[in-house]
Order: C-alpha cells, then structure tokens, then sequence
C-alpha cells in the first residue's frame, strides 16, 4: 500500500486525528445548520452563546471545522481533495466558509422567486396570486417583446425573413471550393443586399399585396437582430478601409483615418445616436426624409466602423515584415499585395476581435430608444407603464436579462474557442 | 509614381470638402429657414430650467453655460466614484480568479460572465427601476450604522462640515508633493549608495499627520450634520440636515461599478498569468523576499500588460456615463443635449460641444496614457 508509509509515520497521531476529524465535521455541520435555522425557520440553537459574537457564529464555528479537518496526506481521498481545493489556510477557510453560507442564504429565496413560488398559468393580472414572479406577464407580452408594434397578424413575416437570412448566410459554408475565392465578396456586397430586399419587401411590406407596416412599428428582439446584423455587415468594409487608410504613407488618407477613428471612439454612442436623431435632419436638403431607422444603422455603423478599424490594424501589425516585402518582390502593387497576401491572413487573425465587436454591437443596441425605437429593453419599459400591468418591471428586466446573457455569453464562448483556434504563434 | 501617391490624397480631400461642404450649405439654409443663426451666445441667456441635483450652485436663474458646468460636473462625479469603485473591486476579482480555492475562483468567474454579458442599459434599469424601487419609504426606512437612512429617494448620509477646510485641503495637496520630492530623493539614495528607505512607510506617516495636524494648531475643524425625519403633512415626509445622495446616482454608480469591473477583473487576471514564472523563480534565487518579489519584479512587468487596457475601459466608463440620459440623473447629456437643446432648438451647436466634451476627455486621456506607456514600457536597444 501506498499511503501505508504516511499511516506508519502519523500512525502516534492517528488517533487525535480521527478526533479532529469528527469535531471538525461537527463544528462545520453546527455552523451550517445554525445558519441554515436562523435564516429559514427562525430558530437559533447557539442563543445561549453571549450577543456580540451571535451575528458570527456560523462563519466562527464553520471556520474552527475546516481548522480541524485541515489534515495533510491523511490518506482519504475526498478529504485531501477538499482540503486542497477550498481549506488549504485559515484565510481560505474564511472565504470558502463565507461562500458556502451566502449561497445557503440566496440560493433558496432566488429560486423560489424564480421557479418554485412563480406565476405560470392565467393570462390576467389576477391570476399571479403566489410571492414569486408573474411570468403570466411575460407569457401576455411576449409578441411585444419579440416584435414590437408588429401586427400580430403579420409577425410570421418577420419569422420568415429571419429564416430566409439565415438560411443565405449559412449558403456561405457549403458552397464548393471553386467559389470559394469569392465568399468575401458575397458577404461583405451581395448578402446584405439580399437581406435588405428580403426586409423591404416582406418585413416593410407594401407590395406582392402584403399590407405596408411602418419602421416605427418594428420592435422587440428582431429589431436588435436587425439593427445589429446590418451594423456589422457594413462596419466590416469600413472598418477595411479605415485600417488600411491609417497604415497608409499618403499623409492625407493617414492622418483623414486617423482623425475620423478618434472622433468616433472619443464620443459615446448615445451623442451619435442623438446626432443621427436632431443634428443629421439640418445637415440634408430641406425636404428629404430619411427613415428613422436607416439614420440609426447608419449611426452605428459609422460608429462600429472606427472599432473595428482598430481591431483590424491590430491584425494588420501583428503581420510579419517579411509578408510585406515578400509580395513587394513579387512585383505586387499596393492593392494586389493587400487582397491577395495580407488581409487574408490578418482577418483571420482578428476573427476574434471582430466576434468582440459584435458583442458589443448587440449590448449596445439598447440605445436606440433615445430616438424612439423600442427593442427589447424600450418594450420592458413601455410595457412597465401600462396601467394593467403595473409592479412587474422586475420579471421583465430579468427576462431581457437571461435573453441577452444567453445570447452574448454563447457568442463570447465562441469567440474564446477561436481564439485558441487561430492562435498558431504560441 | 509622382502621380500614384497624389491622386488617392486629391481624391480623399476632394470628398471630405464635398461631404463637408454639402453639410455646411444645408445647414446654412435649414438654419436660415428657421430663422436661427449658428453661434454660440445663447450660452450667455438664462436657463431658466432647473436641476435636481447639483454639485455647485444652480438655479433656473443662472446661465446656459453654468447648466453645461453642472451636467459635465455631474458627469465627472459619475466616472470618478465609479473608475475608483471598479478598479478596487476589479482587481480583487481578478485576483480571486486566480486563487487556489475552488470556490473562490468559480465565483469570481460566474461573477464576470454573469455581468459583462448583460447590456450595461439593461443592468442600469434594473437597479433603478427594479431593485431601488423595492426600498422602504422614508418615514418606514430603518437607520443604518446609527446615522443613514437607505430609502426609495434615495440615500441619506451623515454631511461633514468643515471649518477652514481650504486649509486642509492645502496641507494634503502640499503632504502629496513632499511624498513625491521624498520618493525621488530615496530612488536617487538608493541608486547611488544602495540603502533602501522605507517609502512606504513614511509616505503614509507623512500623509496622515500632516493633515490630522491641522486639526490641531490650523483651526480645522469638522462635525456632522446628521439627517433627522420631518413629517411635513399627513403622509409626506423628509429629512433635514444630512447629505442626500439620488438614487439615479446609486444605481448609475453601481451598475457602471458592477459591469466595468468584470473587463477590469480580466485585465487584471491576463497581466499576472502573462509574467513568466521565471521571473518569479529568478527573482527569488537572487534572495528578494517574498513581497520584494511582488513589489519589484511582478508588478512592475504585470502594471505594464495592465494598465493600456484598463484606460480604455476607464474612458469606456466615462463614456458610458452618458447612458444616465435614460434614468434622468442629471449628467452632460441630459442637462445639455437634452433639456438645454428641446429649449434652445440649437442642435448643431449643442451636440457639438456635448461631443467636443467627451472628444476631449477621451483624448485627453489617452494622450497621458501613451505618454505614461512610454514612460514604463521596457527600453530596448
């Protein structure tokens, strides 16, 4: 036996250990078990003990526990495990103590909101009747918050469009290998321009004997979809440009990037959103009228644009030199070398930080509500007012929350597993 | 070739003088249409708006130009307490990331994907309209440490009062420079005789006696005013004295602190794994201590890789204390671009200057950051 040798050295102490053991696990239970009474049944089994120090008592009696039970090689498995992970000093033994009781003093009331004392059937206001949450609330807004002012009649619309989009982009993987060479292309200019037909025609509607549904209608969860895919697809040329204009030696298409990066990432999106809504209307030709919508895309795009720019350069530096003058040997003009040597190899290095942006663009895209468009966060907060349904902002806010959590921390994982995915230096 | 450089450089400037020129003559003419005039005196017209909560003196009497003073004050208020609240509590989670204890790390790391990957606006109402609103009223409101009262208006705290308190403030600012002159006599002592001095030490005696001295023979004095409930009808109440600190602020405050502190955590994190452990083991084989190993080999390297990306998330922060806008804590946008400009109607002009304001802050920054950069980063021959 292996641990025999440990045994034969500590074996004088084997019985204080066991000792220590059982009082360690004691001290720990009491600990957890006062904790546990005085929060949910009101009883508290250490009243005897002198006033000051009552308040402490679970976390004291806890930490004497693990004090006790903090044995070195002592042969049980579970034991060293515990002991290494979360006891291995009496200021981790602190910590993990407290830990331990703040999620037996959250955990229970939070699901009990959440699921066990919660509202689901019913479709009134009446029928939530229990302490925990009125998800009935949600169950009766949820086309609102899905697709705002959309005509319930017409939402299958939006379903379509959505579809058909996704059905074009992921067209892109399956193309053969000969098309390849023309992906960029298909999604930096022909994607975009079918998704916006697809929007104009079904979505806006007006034609083909579909009934016109004005942008101001549009709202909810498509609506951040909407906002943030064209955002991206037309901040990524952009932000090409803008990158390779800051690289550039021609000091005017240089310092002209440059300036109009930093004035971007100088101000934040709620001004230029505030620009787009009451600045943009005197800068156009007395008369013309563009579409609330379209001046916000626009605003974030241009927005967008100057991050992504920056995120691109980052590529483009981390490049070697050598691919550079390699292509320059080859007799390779400025556009030949950039299209068909370096920007293939740096966008993949920034496939990443793009992800990155695009997160941000989607936690970002809640500000549209200062022009009025409502998506999803603009709805919580329209449907918070509506004087049947008062008192229930908390279930939406939570709602909108796991929505966009579940969203933003699915893409943050993906970006994570490419990142180590591209990562070839290290 | 000549050609080749010129032409993109006449074709770029051609476009930005047509874009901007094409702006300029429609403004000009949408502008004359409603009989306004591009300038920038309406900032010297009352306001005649007034501001719920103010730093420095504000009624709807005072100018335009005071307004844009107040929103930008409270703005700087906003991104001051939050930049010191986010990197403390940042660097304590990116440190606990990195602790041995199993609990402690899984905390840290469902505290940092539980926050940053929820919309900052989102968390914002949350506070405010949500959790805030579930608060007592004022006359239910139980007392906290003896003197502050957490209520649905908000907080209200105990306000010092000081007397001659500019002489105070000179003792700390002149306690600041005699640290700095000390730290760069005992560097130079140690440079060229080789005896440490204990910086720390007496920085922080300096620090804290100087001022505590003028309590004592510069006629400094401070007391509290404490707030006391007042039933001013049948069921309307409020407090006197004490100092009341808006909700709009907390919850701005803590969802800015709560949402910035997870991309500080991160930083903080990546600065520490990305020092080798050689550098450890080195540092210890030439007989430094423990916390000599932490003071002058790890941390210097780690604030290297730390600090660039934990200034732009400082100007992040900045900026995205404009989203006050939505809760109506009164900040630049609100005051500015909002109330002063439903008013004025002068758009170009107001979002102008509210973006050549944080324009300003931004590069302001960023320019003593590249130069701090400069300063520590490693030089190479």
């Amino acid at each position: 036996m292996s641990t025999s040798k440990f045994n034969i050295l500590e074996s004088k102490h084997h019985k204080n250990r066991n000792i220590s053991l059982i009082l360690g696990v004691l001290f720990f239970s009491v600990g957890i078990i006062d904790f546990y009474l005085n929060n949910y049944f009101n009883t508290n089994i250490t009243s005897f003990l002198p006033r000051i120090i009552n308040f402490f008592t679970p976390l004291i009696f806890g930490v004497i526990g693990l004090h006790l039970i903090r044995i070195e090689f002592s042969g049980i498995k579970i034991l060293d495990n515990l002991n290494k992970n979360i006891n291995t000093s009496n200021f981790n033994a602190v910590l993990s103590v407290s830990i331990i009781l703040l999620i037996i003093f959250g955990l229970p009331p939070l699901l009990n909101w959440l699921i066990l004392d919660a509202n689901f059937a019913g479709d009134t206001k009446e029928a939530c009747t229990g302490g925990g949450a009125c998800w009935v609330y949600i169950k009766v807004w949820f086309n609102r918050f899905m697709y705002g002012m959309y005509p319930n009649a017409e939402q299958w619309r939006v379903n379509v469009t959505f579809i058909a989009v996704l059905f074009f982009m992921a067209a892109g993987f399956f193309v053969p290998t000969k098309l390849k060479n023309y992906l960029s292309l298909y999604y930096t200019l022909i994607l975009p321009i079918i998704s916006f037909i697809l929007i104009y025609y079904i979505i806006s509607g007006g034609s083909f004997g579909l009934v016109w549904v004005e942008t101001g209608a549009w709202g909810g969860l498509s609506l951040t979809f909407m906002v943030s895919f064209f955002s991206l697809i037309f901040c990524f040329p952009l932000g090409m440009m803008l990158a390779l204009g800051r690289r550039s030696n021609l000091p005017i298409v240089k310092y002209s990037s440059l300036s109009f990066i930093e004035f971007w990432r100088g101000v934040p999106l709620i001004t230029v959103l505030f620009m787009s809504a009451v600045m943009f209307p005197m800068f156009l030709p007395d008369g013309t009228y563009v579409d609330k919508l379209i001046r916000v895309v626009v605003a974030i795009t241009l927005f967008e644009a100057a991050y992504t720019a920056e995120v691109i350069r980052g590529g483009l530096q981390a490049l070697p030199r050598g691919q550079y003058d390699a292509a320059k040997s080859l007799g390779m003009g400025y556009w030949r070398m950039h299209v068909f040597v370096i920007l293939p190899q740096a966008l993949k290095l920034v496939i990443p930080g793009i992800a990155n942006t695009f997160l941000a663009l989607i936690k970002d895209t809640p500000l549209i509500f200062v022009v009025g468009l409502l998506e999803l966060v603009g709805m919580l907060n329209l449907a918070k007012t509506n004087p049947k349904w008062l008192g229930f902002s908390m279930e939406g806010y939570v709602f909108a929350g796991i929505i966009f959590w579940i969203i933003c921390y699915s893409m943050s994982k993906y970006s994570q597993k490419l990142e180590l995915k591209y990562k070839t230096d290290r | 070739m000549k050609l080749k450089k010129i032409l993109p450089q006449i074709l770029t400037l051609l476009f930005i003088i047509l874009v901007f020129g094409f702006f300029t003559m429609n403004a000009q003419e949408n502008m004359g249409a409603r009989g306004l005039e591009f300038g920038f005196g309406f900032l010297k017209t009352q306001a005649s708006f007034d501001i719920q909560f103010s730093l420095i003196d504000y009624d709807g009497s005072h100018t335009y130009a005071r307004a844009y003073l107040v929103g930008l004050l409270n703005t700087l208020l906003v991104a001051f307490i939050g930049i010191i609240l986010a990197t403390l509590l940042g660097a304590i989670v990116g440190v606990a990331r990195l602790s041995p204890n199993y609990l402690i790390r899984k905390t840290a790391s469902f505290y940092i994907e539980f926050f940053r990957n929820i919309p900052l606006l989102l968390q914002i109402f949350f506070w405010y309209f949500a959790a805030l609103r579930a608060l007592p009223m004022l006359e239910d409101a139980p007392m906290l440490l003896n003197s502050s009262f957490m209520t649905i208006k908000g907080l209200y705290a105990p306000a010092p009062i000081w007397i001659n308190f500019d002489v105070f403030f000179t003792t700390i600012v002149i306690a600041m420079i005699t640290i700095f002159f000390f730290a760069r006599y005992a560097k130079k002592k140690q440079e060229q005789e080789g005896k440490r001095l204990p910086v720390l030490m007496i920085s922080l005696i300096i620090f804290i006696t100087l001022p505590l001295l003028t309590f004592l023979i510069g006629g400094v004095d401070l007391s509290w005013s404490f707030p006391v409930i007042r039933q001013m009808s049948q069921s309307s109440y409020t407090f006197d004295g004490g100092l009341k600190i808006p909700p709009e602020l907390i919850a701005l405050t803590l969802a800015l602190t709560l949402y910035t502190a997870t991309f500080i955590a991160e930083n903080v994190r990546a600065g520490i794994q990305g020092i080798g452990k050689g550098q450890k083991e080195a540092a210890a084989s030439i007989g430094l201590t423990p916390s000599q190993v932490l003071k002058l080999v790890i941390m210097p390297q780690a604030l290297r890789i730390i600090i660039p990306p934990t200034t732009n998330q400082y100007l992040n922060l900045t900026k995205n204390s404009s989203l006050a806008a939505a809760i109506a804590y009164p900040d630049l946008v609100l005051v500015f671009a909002g109330t002063a400009m439903m008013q004025t109607g002068r758009a170009i002009e107001i979002v102008g200057i509210t973006m050549a304001t944080y324009l300003t802050i931004s590069l302001g920054i960023s320019l003593l950051m590249n130069w701090y950069n400069k300063r520590i980063a490693i030089q190479e021959k």
